[in-house]
């Protein structure tokens, strides 16, 4: 008999999580539903129509992101000027009363983006299937964990059952080898996947992420590779858990203590991909010849080094990416060949559940030491949740911040999509540390360039995209 | 859901990649807590311009494409953001099929929980259909049964589909229903799950 083959971590969160199968589609658990007040509305709407309760509160929690404000929080949300977010704030309110879901409202200094919250409150575990409606809970795959983004439909469908009904996908390994040249990241990394494999090269695909350059990230780090793994085209990213995920979780709020933690660690360590596990699809990079990134486009795979020239729409092969791109140049008001450097922005963005973890702001803060934003930029920081922002308000980041001429600004969403008042205004340039750069993503007609925390930075200060290498 | 059978429509092209959700419907129509009214807000930037007056070279905005019930477009359809106000605002707009070389899942996962068909075709098949439709007769027969599009020059070409998707849109069902038929089945998942992971109850 042969023997059987391996399983990669996806197959063993996958198979953990089986309930059963019906009409050739599995009935996947769901240990963790996030939610937030966008994707919701309609979703309760359909549970009180059917009078369906919801069937494990206990594994649900709710923040508030999308929409906040990032000042005035303290005020709540009676005071949140635009009508139409109040109304999705307060009916979010009024579900999780209803429904007796946790909630961590608005000001309260555990509320923040819900890819940050998750984590940051140990709620994110290794082995966990975990899903919200936003496509960006990739994020949470750097657990170990299978997170991935569903649409309202679905989020009912968690609600009343626990359960999501799942074809499962294909595997897919990222191998990222070596050491990165100082100035490049995690954020570099992802873009560098992006670019190699474009938008769609993930899609029907779970991504994991393995080899020396991701086993040496933070799980900060980690947190921002999966992230962008939806920019892929996949809709899950995973990267095994170690020491650096179990040191991260220790002491957490939601993380097992004591007795339960020892178990706990014995469960978690068993989520590895084994060594004769098969892949659908593979691709290594060199982390040593990854350049610090930018996007140049209205897609996140339109990426290129800092040190490079806008491509020309006769560089791509196929007519409708020939047609993108004319369209994205003249969107983002930029001529073919042109150094990217050239580019001068009028707004710089430090946030976003892609980066503004603590380690983001640490890095980000250590380039603006002692210097000064241009007098042209308005530069913001945007931490991803009270604790973060209070974490970096001891560390005295705000201080380097507030000092260089950033505004230092309450959690939430912000500038990422400009659902709430920070937005990019109409034909201004962007420096971004954020996930999209769609047209109209970040205000109608802005345009973004995407970019890790630290080049964001030094973007700030020189008023152009700039080589963080020079402000290392 | 809405129950997909077949459908005699007006195809209208939109010959471009990566149509990504933010486009098909902008953040500010979001805000909705409905499911319905979201046809204004369909492709808002390409349909109208900075004044909010109608763009009349945009596609659906001509006269001959007026009611057209399907859209082929570019590669990648529907990538970015998970919002299923996407296809409710295809729908709303009498959108009911989107042919295309690929979809992002998400955005393909969303269709099928709302009577939105979404077909796969070769490129050069949907380059064909691309070239069909700009031309004069632009309508076409999708027949999900068939699975066939047939093209407005007699063309048929057939598409591939899930069986068990097919089969839930063809009969529109329920999903939440169907899976608490299995409820008992669900009920002893958590049972073996408390002993195995205890850790996660008293979360
Ligand atoms: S920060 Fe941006 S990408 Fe992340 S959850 Fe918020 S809107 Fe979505």
């Amino acid at each position: 008999m042969r023997p059987m083959p391996g399983k990669t971590l996806y197959d063993k969160i996958w198979d953990a999580h089986v309930v059963t199968l019906q009409d050739g589609e599995a009935i996947l658990y769901i240990d963790l539903h996030l939610i937030h007040e966008v994707t919701t509305p309609q979703a309760f709407a359909g549970l009180r129509l059917a009078k369906r309760p919801v069937r494990r509160p206990d594994r649900t929690l709710a923040v508030a992101d999308h929409n906040v404000p990032t000042e005035g929080q303290a005020l709540g949300v009676g005071a949140v000027a635009d009508e139409e977010a109040r109304l999705q704030l307060q009916t979010l309110e009024r579900n999780v009363k209803d429904y007796g879901i946790e909630f961590f409202p608005m000001g309260d200094v555990r509320n923040g983006i819900v890819h940050v919250v998750g984590p940051e409150q140990g709620r994110t575990q290794p082995g966990m299937t975990i899903v919200c409606g936003d496509s960006h809970t990739s994020t949470h795959g750097a657990f170990g964990a299978l997170a991935h983004g569903i649409g309202t439909s679905e989020v009912e469908h968690v609600l009343a059952t626990q359960t999501l009904r799942q074809t499962k996908a294909k595997n897919f390994r990222v191998n990222i080898e070596g050491e990165p040249i100082p100035g490049v990241g995690a954020k570099d990394f992802a873009l560098a996947v992006i670019g190699a494999i474009g938008t769609a090269g993930g899609t029907g695909y779970v991504i994991e992420y393995a080899g020396s350059a991701v086993r040496a990230l933070s799980m900060e780090g980690r947190m921002t590779l999966c992230n962008l793994t939806i920019e892929a085209g996949a809709r899950a990213g995973l990267v095994a858990p170690d020491e650096t995920t179990f040191a991260y979780l220790m002491g957490r709020p939601s993380a097992p203590k004591g007795g339960a933690w020892e178990m706990a660690l014995s469960y978690w360590k068993g989520f590895s991909t084994d060594p004769d596990a098969q892949f659908d699809r593979e691709i290594t990079l060199d982390a040593a010849e990854i350049a610090p990134l930018v996007t140049w486009g209205t897609s996140p795979e339109d990426v290129i080094a800092v040190s490079d020239r806008v491509p020309a729409p006769e560089d791509f092969a196929s007519p409708d990416k020939r047609a993108s791109a004319v369209r994205a140049l003249e969107y983002m008001g930029l001529d073919a060949g042109q150094p990217i450097t050239e580019a001068r922005v009028d707004v710089v963005f430090i946030g976003s559940c892609t980066n503004s973890r603590i380690e983001d702001l640490r890095a980000a803060a250590k380039v603006v030491e002692g210097r000064k934003v241009s007098p042209s930029v308005r530069a913001m920081v945007v931490p991803g949740s009270g604790l973060v922002r209070a974490q970096a308000e001891d560390e005295g980041l705000d201080e380097i911040f507030l000092a260089a001429g950033f505004e230092w600004r309450e959690p939430g969403c912000s500038m990422c999509l400009a659902m709430n008042p920070d937005k990019v205004p109409p034909g201004q340039r962007c420096a971004s540390t954020s996930n999209r750069n769609f047209e109209g993503r970040q205000g109608r007609a802005g345009r973004t360039h995407l970019m890790s925390p630290v080049m964001a930075a030094a973007a700030a200060i020189a008023g152009h995209i700039t080589d963080v290498r020079d402000y290392l | 859901m809405d129950a997909f059978t077949r459908l005699d429509a007006k195809i209208a092209p939109l010959p471009l990649a990566n149509i990504d959700t933010d486009q098909i419907i902008p953040k500010q129509f979001l805000k909705t807590v409905e499911r319905e009214g979201l046809a204004k807000g369909l492709f808002y930037d390409l349909r109208f311009d900075g004044e909010g007056k109608e763009r009349p070279g945009f596609v659906l905005n001509r006269p001959e494409y007026k009611g057209a019930g399907v859209l082929v477009a570019g590669d990648n359809f529907g990538c970015g953001s998970s919002r299923e106000h996407a296809p409710w605002a295809l729908m709303d707009f009498g959108i009911r099929c989107v042919v295309s070389t690929s979809f992002a899942d998400i955005f393909y996962n969303n269709c099928f929980q709302n009577g939105l068909l979404p077909v796969v075709l070769p490129a050069e098949q949907v380059q064909a259909l691309m070239e069909e439709a700009k031309g004069g007769n632009h309508l076409v027969t999708v027949d999900l049964e068939a699975q066939t599009v047939l093209s407005p020059a007699g063309e048929t070409f057939h598409f591939e589909i899930d069986p068990v998707r097919k089969e839930k849109m063809l009969k529109g069902l329920d999903a939440i229903g169907e899976t608490l038929q299995m409820a008992a089945d669900i009920d002893t998942y958590e049972m073996r799950r408390a002993l195995d992971r205890p850790w996660l109850e008293d979360a």
